[in-house]
């Protein structure tokens, strides 16, 4: 039932992703530039948040959710060169190819190459942390 | 495409997707956290990663079966260039512990700090990086 969920929520998102014209990677760079400044990521921003802030605090008047017993939702406040370190290099990344996860897994589908490009690397990456990690010497 | 009604709208849906995920599974709907979970040997209680990630493919290809034009690459960005992109973003978004949605869409809406600022920073880089795109790229980009 949970899978069946996420199913739905992974399709809702893929739709949302593609009206919001988020799946164009040229809009994405172009947000990022003020010299040809597409605002369409600031309205995506807006309408996602807009949503989620406010329904957030109600559905958390639930002691649990539907479908498990506990939430599983992150509590941390900490800031930490990690977490700094790392958006700048997500930043960086998203601004060179104009794909973030969501959008490039969304596009998989549409035969693009660079997003078959964009999401193999995506995965190359991960694995690339997951292997480096122990060395970066970096607080959890 | 409207640049104001199509993105409002886009991002309300996205807005009520992540709203179902917390509603039923108690879950912050992070894409690149579910997906860097998901690379290794399936397991059964993490079955809703991989049904989460289907969805997604199979959201974007009925839009691409309907609107094939939403689909349309017109970055000029070069596949080694893509290709560098990929490693950075999968790289470091493991690092800060998510990505636009987890901390952009997720993070923000319940006033995370943590993720108000890895947010910014997101921009901040990109913004660098198309600087820098623009340079090397002579003006294309």
């Amino acid at each position: 039932m949970r899978s069946l969920v996420a199913f739905g929520v992974g399709v809702l998102f893929a739709i949302g992703l593609a009206v919001a014209g988020m799946t164009q990677p040229q809009k994405i760079i172009s947000f990022l530039d003020p010299w040809s400044w597409d605002p369409s990521l600031l309205f995506v921003m807006l309408g996602a948040v807009a949503v989620h802030a406010a329904a957030y605090p109600l559905v958390r008047r639930r002691t649990s959710p539907l479908l498990d017993t506990v939430w599983h939702v992150p509590t941390r406040r900490d800031l930490t060169t990690r977490l700094a370190l790392g958006a700048a290099i997500f930043g960086i990344g998203w601004g060179l190819g104009g794909f973030c996860p969501g959008p490039g897994l969304a596009s998989l589908a549409s035969g693009d190459s660079n997003a078959l490009i964009f999401v193999g690397a995506l995965i190359a990456g991960m694995l690339l942390f997951r292997k480096t990690e122990p060395y970066l010497g970096l607080r959890e | 495409m409207s640049s104001v009604f199509h993105p409002l709208l886009g991002g309300a849906l996205i807005g009520v997707a992540v709203t179902l995920m917390l509603l039923f599974n108690g879950r912050v709907t992070g894409i690149s956290g579910i997906l860097a979970s998901s690379l290794g040997r399936p397991r059964p209680s993490e079955w809703w990663r991989w049904s989460f990630l289907l969805g997604l493919l199979a959201g974007g290809a009925v839009m691409f079966s309907l609107r094939p034009e939403l689909f349309a690459n017109q970055s000029g960005r070069a596949p080694a260039l893509v290709l560098i992109a990929g490693l950075l973003v999968g790289y470091g978004t493991n690092m800060a512990g998510g990505c636009t949605s987890g901390h952009g869409v997720c993070g923000i809406s319940r006033l995370s700090v943590r993720s108000i600022i890895a947010t910014l920073i997101f921009m901040a880089g990109g913004f660098a990086a198309v600087q820098v795109a623009r340079y090397l790229l002579g003006g294309a980009a």
